[in-house]
């Protein structure tokens, strides 16, 4: 007969290989980690030589001509773009494992509101979920408790703070503009969901969610290894580069072109900072424009160095990310038209005031 | 043995619905596989993150595909 405690070591749901790993394994885990991480710098150092050499000496382009130039910034952006990306995606991947949208729910039901939006802008980096969840995800939050006004600072934070547009701000334009984008798009969250909870808009949810009492489903925690939480950055990195490749190749294309052909200082008419009604248009242009936040970095990028000013084109971008057409109408499932119209003026508010501040501080 | 694949229906939720299916004819065992996309029914089994399988009203896994040794894994237990 089997011992008991050997039925308790093992939760029925995971399966049989989830052992914890001994202390040497975790040293190898970690040993070839940092080899990685070595051997990834020294590889990303050179690109930029390596670029120089295909166009220049190989191709036989001159440096300074505007096909030169532009074919330079494809070779020398695209290889950057991916070696970043992969390596975030895959650390993002590992982080994520440790959080669920399940757990997450835990931590924010009861909170107070002003922590409460806070934690939530910040779990809304970290918890993975799909796109599509959105819904299920809002029923989920509301009838566990979540206040409506913290759920909401989840909903903006999740898309708007993005990874892969964080990591592309960082590569292309700095650290400096990537911090800007990151506290500026949790400050957005926080101050959006504070305020629509302010504005107590409770009976503008759909009626039959209000009605809904969840009976909290057993739903299996699992354990995970540090061999599957390797696991899931290697499948996100699969999914999520699997997926975005074209984007960021066809940005890049895109971007390439506008770097090497438009003339300097021709985007300063249109985006620049004296232009004050390109903020507002740039929001409006963003909401029905669905572009992966991979495919429009570059593109800004490009703007940028032509002349536009760094506020307008971050709150295009945020408005592009942030704020989409096809959620909209699927939350209509659940929220009455007057509260998915609060929602898109705070947070188109929020990203507007972004902007105006950048062009006017930098 | 009743299977339901719950999910509003992006490409994970399909795919999710495929493993299953695959599963149950690879397993040998007679189920019905029902894909729910009604946000209302999706809530009612207390769901909240997508895609997710429910097998005779016990929930096997949330808010990820799953793989197809856990699928027959689930079909075998």
């Amino acid at each position: 007969m089997q011992p008991i405690t050997s039925i308790t070591a093992h939760n029925s749901t995971q399966p049989p290989s989830s052992q914890p790993i001994p202390a040497s394994e975790k040293i190898k885990y970690l040993l070839v980690g940092l080899f990685g991480v070595g051997l990834w710098y020294a590889l990303y150092s050179q690109l930029h030589r390596l670029a120089e050499l295909l166009a220049f000496s190989l191709l036989g382009l001159k440096p300074g001509s505007h096909l030169g130039e532009s074919v330079l910034f494809f070779f020398y952006d695209t290889p950057k773009v991916f070696m970043l990306l992969t390596l975030i995606v895959f650390a993002v991947g590992i982080i994520r494992s440790f959080f669920t949208p399940e757990r997450t729910r835990k931590i924010l039901a009861g909170k107070r509101e002003s922590v409460g939006n806070v934690l939530a802008a910040l779990l809304g980096i970290v918890t993975p979920f799909c796109s599509c969840s959105a819904v299920p995800l809002f029923i989920g939050f509301v009838t566990a408790g979540v206040p409506l006004g913290v759920t909401f600072s989840f909903l903006i934070s999740a898309p708007m703070v993005n990874e892969i547009a964080l990591v592309l701000l960082y590569g292309l334009l700095g650290w400096k503009v990537a911090a800007l984008y990151l506290g500026t798009g949790l400050l957005i969250a926080i101050v959006a969901g504070w305020t629509i909870g302010r504005l107590h808009m409770e009976n503008h949810i759909e009626e039959w969610v209000r009605e809904m009492h969840l009976n909290a489903a057993q739903i299996p925690d699992e354990q995970l290894t540090w061999a599957d939480r390797i696991g899931h950055g290697r499948t996100a990195v699969r999914d999520i580069v699997g997926k975005v490749w074209i984007y960021v190749i066809a940005g890049i294309a895109v971007g390439a072109g506008i770097h090497g052909f438009v003339p300097e200082y021709f985007m300063a008419q249109i985006m620049g900072k004296e232009a004050w009604w390109s903020v507002p248009i740039s929001v409006l242009i963003g909401i029905p424009m669905y572009s992966n936040a991979a495919g429009i970095v570059p593109i800004v990028e490009a703007l940028l160095g032509k002349g536009a000013a760094l506020g307008t084109v971050l709150a295009f971008m945020m408005s592009v990310i942030a704020l989409s057409l096809p959620e909209m109408i699927i939350l209509r499932k659940v929220l009455k038209p007057r509260l998915i119209a609060v929602f898109i003026g705070v947070v188109g508010a929020g990203i507007m005031l972004v902007g105006y501040l950048f062009n006017n501080i930098i | 043995m009743e299977i339901k694949v719950l999910g509003p229906g992006c490409a994970k939720c399909s795919e999710a619905e495929k493993i299953m299916r695959a599963a149950v004819d690879e397993a040998g065992v007679t189920a019905t596989i029902d894909k729910i996309s009604d946000f209302q029914q999706i809530a009612k089994h207390g769901v909240f993150s997508t895609p997710a399988v429910v097998i005779d009203g016990q929930i096997k896994c949330v808010g990820k595909v799953p793989s197809k040794s856990e699928a027959l894994a689930w079909l075998k237990g």
